[in-house]
């Protein structure tokens, strides 16, 4: 039990308050101020003289990527599109590959599903929505399945880590103990809602009963990305089920694998034929045509702010559907001046590298206060220089490859523009090894432009307080580069340096995004302050990635609609039906 | 019969291992004992561990110890969920056992409890397994410069007391939100049936229950459940039970601490029979209502109410029916009721069926005890029923049926809340319209139209008026496991309060300040504008305007 809770409560909590597991060398990868930070850079620099240029510590030295890759020792069983209970082959009879990232050779050839296999999927969703037992059986039942499902993610626990690990190269360790058993968790949050769906009985005015029944929406089409394969298939396959929704999910052509494995087991739980219906293919086509179906009551999409337009336009070209998006974003992380630094850079580290910087909500703009800007900065270098990149199979490594060419390009060049555009790199900024999408921890420092005159116009000086006045202008010139801007989705730190609370909330709320914030402070006031004025769907206070299935989780402007989670996620599968009769001589209305 | 020879399979070995009192998990026997009997036959099957007040100041002591210091508050609402969804696997694996020992116990049918009652205890557990990680606070919407929240913690060590009608079902409406909440528990099975309650908390305790959160003492209502009510160190003491002894367990809880009270007690619930419903239907559902567990439920439709129109082909029918109805042993599956659960009962039930005959009613069937040995009773109908006879008024918790006539929708109203009472109610009727106005006329905690004791996971359960206050079953009944705590901060003057102080950039002139408290009033921005000299240039400020 103990073990369980730390896997599932969250990685940057167990990473505070315990030496990082995956530091290998021995030394605590929780930072204290005053701590030498580079013994292990200096032990690199004896060890292996011959070494690349990289002051990687002796731990990313020994799980150097270009070591042979470990041999997963799992098989893939499925490869097929999952259509009405059976493993079919597309209709066009069309594969395509997925590539393990370690190495960029392919794993498996799976079924590519298009168009014809989108509608065959959406005809078997409608039927067993239309006429199955699965909206027709009692809440009670759904929740057996659904709990039996989570029983049986954790029987095969190791399985499923291990082909989420092949399939998007994220650390093993990370899999197996933190995101299959919050799969389980959040199978079981669900369940358990099953039979807990209330309406209002509300009153009138007026000698009328109303009474509100929330009725499964109905299909339900969900597209979702390669970050988090299995998780993401939980978060929008569980609520749905748990609803009484029938589903067609499409998965991330990166990632198409573990998603047809659990389904498989869902079924092996009891899910009746069609109720799930996981269709493998590429956005522009099977994802498209998902989309603008006719006979889809819903969508529920997680990915970039760029196909969450398309995809809200497909619906409203089509059927008018609702959609819920999830979408991307530039989380600002603020550490304030009375922060631990140790503990900020830690977390903040956190914060942006986990999962390989692939996170919507990464907090991939850390705000530093300037009074520790300097100290954080150098022990930030320090830590990202610690951070252990290798083949995410071997225990130790923290983080493994990008998940293909085309991030691992990115990226790279999000990094040259940083560069190009003034910003000082102080650790990583290229690939790791030769083979294989791996980006070395980077991060930049001073990544602003200086302001060209004095931010502060006037200190109004009341007999009550000294009232600050900002010119707007400047604020918004500060952030100006793209790596402050723009959504890298890689392990690209950028710390930015502020004055005051004033300013680093218009500066935090100076994006277009609004997923997610952290705020590193032991101060209640500045807690509280922050965490009202930032614009974002989720704000850590002195934590990071805290991903409960009962936190709900959406974005503020554009990182989406809706939300995702909790009983709130319960909404997007729910229609909201008034029944409404006269009562005639009621002794109460 | 198998169920037999697998009962005395059973008898040999099984309740004997679970005769103890269950303090912090241990079992443990202390001093006296009492005897537990077979109600087919009055033998004694089980001694059973007496608990009395030194044995509830232990248990509490457990449960105390187990609340202040021990994981089970502590531990997250999932873990809990983890352990009470073990639980119930558990209870679900003892099915046969549970329904057996209930029956050997209680008298209550084999099948019944083994394809019913036990099923339906596992359900509920799942429920509240479901449960443990939705119970909700609230964020608040403050008038001043103040933010707030709600926690609603466990309430702390809960007193429990049941009945020995349902004693597996009862247990867990009692026990399952209690845990679920993150309660420690002291229950008190009934003296009747104590077997099945041990085995439970044994099964608990293999869960993953951890010592002391969950703590059974077998013993007399005089003695150890006085002790529970009556103890200055349980939080809140929920009893199902007698009117009668629901008052004293009020009392007792007012005497000592004030602790919370939830009160499941009796009822004389009516079923009202319109004219437009189906005879063979309604007959069938007002036996079923009546007869159910040998008419000991509270909430059994004990007042039938039949509409003039259909009242003679009514009372035809059901006397058929009853007259059908296979009194005997409860093993036989082909049994539909078993015996009362003890002697005291079984004389209680004689007794109201000679006042009934005394006091003019006519008896139209049943009325005697059935067999030589045992407690068994004929299914038994009255009527000519005055509304002001015992046999109308007095919860009698047996097999009889009072059945009376009206005329009109209003006159039925009246009838059926002529009671002391508020459990439940029947209704049988194909119009919406009499369906919507009588369900909502009936002053009662359970309405069931065209259907009965349809018990439900998620439909709360408790009474008006005498019949008790707080809820079984649902949400609502974890509420009563629940304290809610207000938090409020004080919101400094800087804080943000949102978007509108907080404006996107615009023009290279638009210019910001943030404002000072004073005295407590909040200062709001307003478009008011003057020139400042503070900058060495001449700047546009915006100020604001004061406002109360």
């Amino acid at each position: 039990m103990a073990a369980r809770k730390a896997a599932s409560s969250l990685l940057s909590r167990r990473l505070l308050t315990r030496p990082c597991p995956a530091s290998s060398s021995g030394s605590s990868a929780l930072l204290r101020a005053g701590d030498n930070l580079y013994p292990d850079l200096d032990r690199a620099r004896e060890l292996l003289p011959g070494a690349p240029l990289q002051r990687f510590s002796t731990a990313q030295a020994a799980a150097a990527a270009t070591d042979e890759p470990i041999q997963p020792l799992v098989e893939i069983k499925h490869t097929q599109l999952l259509i009405n209970g059976n493993f079919v082959d597309a209709a066009s009879g069309k594969t395509f590959p997925t590539v393990d990232p370690r190495t960029g050779e392919v794993v498996a050839r799976v079924a590519e599903g298009d168009t014809e296999d989108i509608d065959r999927a959406v005809a078997a969703a409608r039927r067993a929505f239309d006429e199955g037992p699965w909206p027709r059986m009692t809440a009670y039942e759904r929740c057996r399945v659904l709990l039996r499902f989570a029983d049986l993610i954790e029987r095969h626990a190791e399985e499923i880590a291990a082909l989420e690990t092949w399939d998007s190269g994220k650390p093993l360790e990370q899999a197996a103990g933190a995101e299959v058993p919050m799969v389980a968790r959040f199978v079981r949050y669900y369940a358990g809602w099953a039979d807990k769906i209330h309406g209002l009985v509300v009153p009138t005015d007026g000698a009328h009963h109303a009474q509100v029944l929330h009725e499964p929406v109905g299909v339900a089409g969900q597209i979702i990305p390669w970050n988090f394969p299995l998780l993401m298939f939980a978060w929008k396959v569980a609520p749905a089920l748990a609803c009484g929704n029938t589903v067609v999910l499409k998965t991330a052509q990166q990632t198409p694998l573990s998603a047809l494995y659990v389904a498989s087991l869902l079924h092996e739980a009891g899910l009746p034929e069609g109720v799930l219906n996981v269709v493998s293919g590429f956005g522009p086509t099977a994802g498209a045509a998902l989309c603008s179906h006719m006979g889809v009551d819903k969508l529920a999409f997680t990915g970039s702010t760029g196909t969450g337009k398309i995809i809200l336009e497909l619906a409203a070209r089509s059927n008018l559907k609702p959609v819920t998006l999830e979408l991307g974003g530039k989380s600002p992380f603020i550490v304030m001046d009375d922060a631990d630094v140790g503990q900020a850079v830690e977390l903040a580290h956190h914060a942006v590298f986990f999962n390989q910087g692939q996170c919507c909500c990464a907090g991939s703009r850390t705000f530093v206060h300037e009074r520790v800007y300097d100290e954080f900065v150098e022990k930030s270098k320090a830590r990202a220089e610690k951070r252990v990149v290798g083949d995410p199979f071997r225990k130790g490594v923290e983080q493994g490859p990008q998940i293909d060419g085309e991030q691992f390009k990115k990226i790279l060049r999000y990094v040259q523009s940083g560069v190009d555009t003034g910003a000082t790199l102080v650790a990583g900024g290229d690939r790791v090894g030769n083979r294989g999408f791996y980006v070395q921890p980077t991060v930049f420092a001073d990544a602003q432009a200086r302001p060209r005159q004095p931010m502060i116009l006037v200190y109004q000086v009341t007999a009550f307080s000294i009232n600050v006045v900002y010119d707007e202008s400047q604020i918004a010139k500060m952030d100006e580069m793209k790596i402050a801007q723009e959504e890298i989705f890689g392990p690209v730190q950028t710390i930015l340096k502020f004055r005051g609370v004033e300013e680093v909330i218009r500066r935090a709320n100076a994006t277009p995004y609004g997923l997610a914030a952290g705020v590193f402070t032991r101060s209640l006031d500045a807690a509280n302050t922050l965490s009202r004025a930032l614009r974002a769907g989720t704000v850590w206070v002195n934590c990071y990635d805290v991903f409960d299935a009962a936190i709900p989780f959406g974005g503020y402007k554009m990182s989406g609609v809706g939300r995702e989670k909790g009983p709130y996620g319960l909404r997007n599968y729910l229609q909201t039906k008034s029944v409404v009769t006269p009562i005639r001589d009621a002794a109460c209305l | 019969m198998n169920a037999s020879s697998y009962l005395s399979r059973k008898k040999k070995k099984q309740p004997n291992e679970h005769t103890a009192m269950t303090i912090a998990s241990e079992i443990a026997m202390l001093g006296k004992t009492f005897e537990t009997r077979d109600p087919r036959t009055g033998e004694v099957i089980a001694k059973i561990a007496e608990g009395d007040k030194e044995d509830i100041d232990l248990a509490v002591k457990a449960a105390r110890k187990a609340f202040d210091h021990g994981p089970w508050p502590r531990m997250s609402g999932y873990e809990r969920g983890r352990i009470l969804h073990r639980f119930a696997d558990l209870v679900e694996q003892h099915t046969e056992e549970l329904a057996a020992l209930d029956t050997l116990d209680g008298g209550k049918l084999f099948h019944v409890g083994k394809l019913q009652d036990v099923p339906g205890a596992v359900q509920l557990l799942r429920y509240f397994a479901g449960a443990a990680d939705k119970i909700h606070g609230a964020t608040l919407k403050m008038s001043q410069r103040l933010q707030g929240h709600t926690l609603r913690e466990p309430v702390g060590v809960v007193g429990h007391v049941v009945p020995w009608n349902y004693p597996t079902t009862m247990f867990f409406f009692k026990v399952g939100p209690a845990l679920a909440a993150g309660c420690a528990v002291v229950i008190k099975p009934a003296a009747q049936t104590p077997l099945s309650a041990l085995l439970c908390a044994r099964l608990a305790k293999e869960a993953g229950v951890p010592d002391g959160a969950l703590n059974v003492v077998p013993g007399f209502g005089s003695t150890a459940g006085a002790a529970i009510a009556g103890h200055m160190d349980i939080d809140m003491v929920s009893f199902t039970g007698s009117s009668e002894v629901g008052r004293t367990v009020m009392e007792a809880a007012a005497k000592s601490n004030l602790k919370s009270v939830s009160l499941e007690l009796g009822g004389k619930s009516p079923i009202l029979v319109f004219d437009d419903a189906d005879v063979d239907m309604a007959v069938n559902l007002v036996n079923m209502a009546t007869y159910s567990n040998k008419g000991q439920i509270c909430v059994a439709g004990t007042r039938i109410y039949v509409q003039e129109g259909i009242y003679d082909a009514f009372l035809k029918k059901a006397v058929e029916v009853a007259k059908k109805s296979v009194v005997g042993d409860p093993f036989n599956p082909n049994v539909q009721q078993g015996p009362q659960v003890d002697k005291n009962q079984y004389d209680k039930i004689l007794k109201y069926i000679d006042l009934g005959k005394r006091e003019g009613a006519t008896l139209l069937t049943g009325g005697k005890p059935c067999g030589d040995k045992g407690y068994y009773i004929e299914p038994t109908i009255f009527t000519d029923v005055k509304d002001d006879m015992a046999i109308a008024q007095d919860e009698i918790f047996g097999p009889v049926m009072a059945l009376m006539k009206f005329k009109t929708v209003e006159e039925a109203i009246q009838k059926a809340n002529n009671t002391q009472y508020g459990l439940a109610a029947g209704i049988v009727t194909k119009n919406i319209d009499t369906a919507n106005t009588v369900s909502r006329s009936i002053r009662a905690g359970a309405i069931w139209i065209n259907c009965y004791l349809a018990l439900e996971p998620d439909a709360p359960l408790g009474g008006y008026k005498m019949s008790g206050f707080g809820k079984d079953m649902g949400m609502d009944s974890l509420d009563k496991y629940l304290k809610t705590k207000t938090v409020e901060k004080e919101k400094r003057q800087n804080a943000h309060a949102g978007p509108k102080a907080n404006p996107k950039p615009r023009t290279r002139k638009r210019i910001y300040t943030s404002w000072a408290k004073i005295e407590d009033h909040e200062w709001e921005l307003k478009n008011f504008r003057l020139f400042s000299r503070a900058s060495k240039k001449r700047v546009l400020v915006t100020l604001g305007s004061v406002t109360y």
